[in-house]
């Protein structure tokens, strides 16, 4: 049921007429709500133009504290997934293989730190780090960081990649070996390149969970993020509490809504070109991959 | 080598306890939230589709670690919304965080059962518009009861991120399970394995069984189509 008018009937004269009322009434109790928050606001001087202004005429709130938090989390996020990409499809291809001994420590591996909250092992991290290691204290929160986002999003990558290798049809194996490919070859000349196409959806939402996921570090950890320079602009711009978590929010969202929106262009472009080259992964023969992790970063 | 347990110091399952609780308040508002956003993402006002479509694109690109601190330091301490008759700052902070919990994760509940609302066979809803049902009645009777039974595995999954991700309410000092951990693990750092392992098996009990038991319900339940 993807076309939703099916649960109404066409509006004639008098449902248009309720459907006017409702819109009504939902405007006005939305404005109610908004009101009532203004109103606290303006109560508490959260509303005042020069908590607000430092954002449009001031840029050394952007070049002293917006920009390096954002560049602090570009980089833990970087970091990470550069790091768990290789490491997920790895850990994804043993819980695949045709060794006993492999498959089940893999497998055991995934499902424990998929288990687990990643604030956790980000704690993990940071006092193991500073017990065992000589990083310097001023670097040991980055470290954490993407030790914990790391960890836990290779385990996702896993199943990840697992589930778009799973979907494709198994004649692909099959005419693989019947050419006499060997087991890495198949795995590296023909499955991997398709399942990446069926993938693609779920690793972007993997990459927009990781980037979220850094926020963490500045709430609990002392990393430098985006998120903990609510603090200092707070601190130096009088108290604007609300408009900087705004800005901050809003620098989040559009982040995650370009990542969303350049993944839906980059999958349709290979969609297409897989279509055209009459390759087997056609897609609606694609079947939807057995994946269903709601990607729920915190 | 538990020695660090026995002096009555920490009190673990209290914090798991908590939560228990966080999760468990969190869970119910979020679905219901969730419910009545993709009830108006699929209602005939244009308003509020719109309304629905953009709170879930907003929220649920924004980090919940900025919603929960948003709730603590902008709510709370600038606006002075407290959601409660007492000053005791635990009840704030827990009643701040469920608030929090259930905005972000509502958005979630709301995309799993819109992809259920698209499992049922029109067939259904033209059915019920040909006895005259209108369109609280389609969705409330026939349409969402079948969606419900499509999405208990999604839903599942929603929860158990929902339970793991309670340990940010550490981030306003929540006294739950993470904040405990933070804590035991400064000051027993001799023993950061043996307390990291308890916490983490602490939340794999929590986690794993919801799962196996959601899955055997959604086995018994699925529509046969």
């Amino acid at each position: 049921m993807s076309n939703l008018s099916v649960l109404y009937d066409a509006p004639g004269p008098r449902a248009k007429a309720r459907n006017v009322l409702y819109s009504v009434v939902f405007v006005v109790l939305l404005g109610l709500a908004l009101w009532w928050v203004l109103d606290i606001m303006a109560d508490k001087n959260q509303l005042d133009a020069e908590k607000w202004s430092p954002f449009v005429s001031d840029g050394r709130v952007w070049t002293t504290y917006l920009i390096p938090g954002l560049l602090n989390t570009l980089k833990a996020a970087a970091l990470s997934i550069l790091i768990a990409l290789p490491l997920g499809a790895v850990f994804g291809i043993a819980r695949l293989s045709d060794h006993r001994w492999v498959r089940v420590p893999a497998g055991a591996v995934v499902e424990f730190f998929r288990a687990i909250p990643v604030l956790l092992m980000m704690f993990f991290a940071n006092a193991a780090y500073a017990q065992f290691t000589d990083i310097s204290s001023d670097v040991r929160p980055l470290y954490a960081v993407v030790t914990g986002l790391v960890l836990y999003n290779a385990s996702v990558i896993a199943e990840i990649v697992r589930a778009g290798i799973l979907s494709l049809p198994s004649g692909q194996t099959d005419a693989a070996k019947a050419i006499g490919m060997r087991k890495g070859q198949i795995m590296v000349y023909v499955l991997l390149p398709q399942a990446v196409t069926a993938m693609l959806p779920a690793l972007v939402s993997q990459i927009v969970v990781i980037v979220k996921d850094t926020a963490l570090g500045g709430a609990l950890l002392g990393y430098m993020e985006l998120l903990s320079q609510v603090r200092l602009i707070t601190a130096n711009y009088g108290a604007n509490t609300i408009a900087a978590f705004t800005v901050v929010a809003l620098i989040f969202v559009v982040l995650n809504y370009l990542l969303t929106s350049l993944a839906s262009w980059v999958e349709g472009r290979v969609r297409r070109a897989k279509r055209s080259t009459g390759a087997v992964l056609h897609a609606d023969t694609n079947t939807e991959m057995e994946f269903d992790e709601p990607n729920v970063a915190s | 080598m538990f020695d660090f347990l026995e002096s009555g110091q920490y009190d673990v399952l209290g914090a798991f306890w908590v939560t228990v609780q966080l999760t468990f308040y969190s869970a119910i508002g979020s679905l219901i939230w969730g419910t009545v956003l993709a009830a108006m993402r699929v209602s005939p006002v244009p308003l509020m589709r719109t309304f629905g479509t953009v709170y879930v694109h907003v929220v649920r690109n924004t980090p919940l670690t900025v919603i929960v601190m948003a709730a603590s330091l902008g709510l709370f301490q600038t606006l002075g919304i407290t959601l409660t008759g007492s000053d005791d700052f635990e009840v704030i902070g827990f009643r701040l965080a469920v608030l929090s919990l259930i905005a972000y994760h509502a958005t979630f509940v709301c995309e799993a059962l819109r992809s259920g609302i698209n499992t049922v066979p029109v067939g259904q809803a033209e059915a019920a518009r040909a006895l005259g049902l209108n369109f609280s009645q389609v969705l409330s009777l026939i349409v969402l009861p079948q969606a419900f039974r499509a999405v208990v595995t999604p839903l599942a999954n929603v929860l158990i991120a929902l339970t793991k991700n309670t340990t940010v309410a550490a981030a306003i000092g929540v006294a739950e399970a993470a904040l405990l951990m933070k804590e035991m693990i400064e000051t027993e750092s001799d023993a950061i394995f043996l307390v990291s392992a308890m916490f983490a098996f602490g939340f794999v009990v929590l986690t794993l069984p919801t799962g196996m038991l959601l899955g055997w319900v959604s086995k018994r339940v699925a529509v046969k189509r």
